[in-house]
């Protein structure tokens, strides 16, 4: 693995039993001594702390001074509405391409006088150039490369981050603050990816090991790995890009229209101006052709990515991701049919080794969302 | 017991030979979530891919360690996956089989060469 990256707690990972994957050009831990199934209710019950600082960290910024012209400078990229998130808010964006299709999901924070992203690893520096290339006239784009990102999901991450952070008991879902620590700067928002109340830490790499060392000591913390974050986040319903979204996917077909605020919609004050945005507004309006949805297998075998989906005789869709959902105790996979049979409860069948087996469209997440609202 | 290179322990009782995965496998494998059987009465040769056993990972195939017939197979792994980690070498037994030549058995590792592979 000598062309990996490590992460700054490539050590504190080891010392925790992990076994490291190549995850997206870096050695992340799949699962620590606990193991996966252990690691995901522990997350569901108590707290677990997530590397994640393979992911992309930007700075976006107006020459002129103003976060609104940066707002309106990233609308050009996304069908999102950032003129209207105020100072200390997050929300969750799509960078598309000219044919409507999605080229990464991320975050973007107000932080008063500059937006804050978030980018998937495997796209960062594809998203980096990709702001270059286009807002550079007006924004400098600054890549944070020497600060690392840890997140804490479950019930009991607010308890346990405010013995050492306090004021993060003050935020709600999908706040961001700038708060410190023994010295240390953290950028925090509460937000995360496992369907849990929780937070993301942004810090000086210099200092993550130490932070998560302090984490982990409190009774209610265990690190968690991918493994357990793979199936967290779609127990919880949510996207993960490469898997379930993709150059050839639309906001629309991935059932994202929640993320497209009406501002940018037909008839809204900053209608369309966005990479794809006549199929993209065209679909709000009539729908597309085949849609994201959620599928509960009916049986106990794992419907997993690749698999094909069949309504009689006829492909209706192919499942994007799938695992057994350890809090459901139960297979859950997400996928792609067509329209047609995307109904909720649409009895349907998934092709696992050879065998046609049942299974039915469900509404997601899967279980409630935890969010702190 | 007799031991293969897919992790495979055969445990002879009586006139048949009991199947299961080692300890070592379960282990690699993570938490089991789904074990698929073979239909008794089936005559399989070795290498066929009888059983699919899947983890939190991944699914993987257990072939037939030798050739022979299913007689039985353990319905509780079924019901509770789980136990291919609780007790792999005990209770999760994956099935029986009614071989002729039992001589096949020869050829498979003890416990020591076992050892020494996986080590």
């Amino acid at each position: 693995m000598s062309d990996l990256k490590r992460t700054e707690l490539y050590d504190f990972h080891l010392s925790h039993g992990a076994k490291m994957v190549p995850f997206a050009g870096y050695e992340m831990p799949v699962q620590y001594a606990a193991g996966v199934m252990k690691e995901h209710l522990h997350t569901r019950s108590a707290a677990g702390l997530f590397d994640v600082s393979h992911m992309g960290q930007v700075i976006l910024r107006a020459k002129s001074g103003s976060v609104e012209d940066a707002a309106l400078a990233l609308e050009t990229l996304v069908p999102v509405s950032i003129l209207a998130l105020a100072e200390g808010r997050q929300r969750y964006a799509l960078f598309t391409n000219a044919d409507g299709g999605i080229l990464d999901d991320l975050m973007v924070a107000n932080r008063g006088d500059h937006l804050f992203l978030v980018v998937n690893a495997a796209c960062k520096d594809a998203d980096i150039a990709h702001l270059k290339a286009h807002l550079s006239d007006t924004c400098t784009i600054e890549p944070i490369t020497d600060r690392a990102l840890v997140a804490l999901q479950g019930p009991m991450a607010e308890a346990a981050l405010a013995t050492l952070v306090p004021g993060v008991s003050d935020m709600k879902f999908m706040d961001v603050a700038t708060l410190s620590w023994d010295g240390v700067e953290l950028w925090i928002s509460r937000s995360g990816y496992t369907g849990e109340d929780g937070f993301e830490i942004s810090l000086p790499s210099s200092d993550v090991a130490r932070f998560a060392d302090a984490l982990v000591a409190l009774e209610t913390v265990e690190p968690i790995g991918l493994g357990a974050r793979d199936a967290l986040r779609l127990e919880a319903g949510l996207c993960l890009y490469g898997s379930d979204l993709d150059t050839t996917t639309t906001p629309v077909e991935g059932a994202l229209e929640w993320a497209i605020q009406k501002a940018r919609r037909r008839g809204g004050a900053r209608e369309g101006g966005f990479p794809g945005a006549d199929r993209i507004l065209a679909e709000l309006e009539n729908g597309a052709s085949r849609r994201r949805v959620g599928l509960l297998p009916e049986g106990r075998a794992p419907m997993r990515a690749g698999t094909e989906i069949f309504a009689g005789d006829q492909k209706v869709g192919e499942v994007t991701s799938g695992a057994f959902g350890p809090t459901l105790q139960a297979p859950v996979s997400m996928g792609y049919v067509d329209s047609a049979y995307s109904a909720t409860g649409t009895p349907l069948e998934g092709e696992v080794r050879g065998k046609r087996l049942p299974v039915k469209v469900a509404d997601m997440p899967f279980r409630p969302s935890n969010y702190k609202r | 017991m007799k031991y293969t290179e897919d992790h495979e322990w055969l445990r002879v009782d009586g006139d048949v030979v009991v199947v299961g995965i080692t300890e070592h496998a379960s282990t690699q494998l993570g938490d089991v979530v789904f074990v698929e059987l073979p239909e008794t009465e089936t005559q399989v040769a070795t290498g066929d891919e009888i059983c699919v056993i899947e983890s939190v990972k991944a699914a993987s195939d257990i072939v037939a360690p030798v050739d022979g017939e299913i007689v039985a197979v353990n319905d509780a792994l079924a019901d509770n996956p789980g136990l291919v980690n609780e007790d792999p070498t005990g209770e999760a037994w994956f099935f029986k089989m009614k071989v002729e030549d039992m001589s096949q058995l020869d050829g498979l590792m003890d416990e020591d060469a076992y050892n020494d592979m996986i080590d």
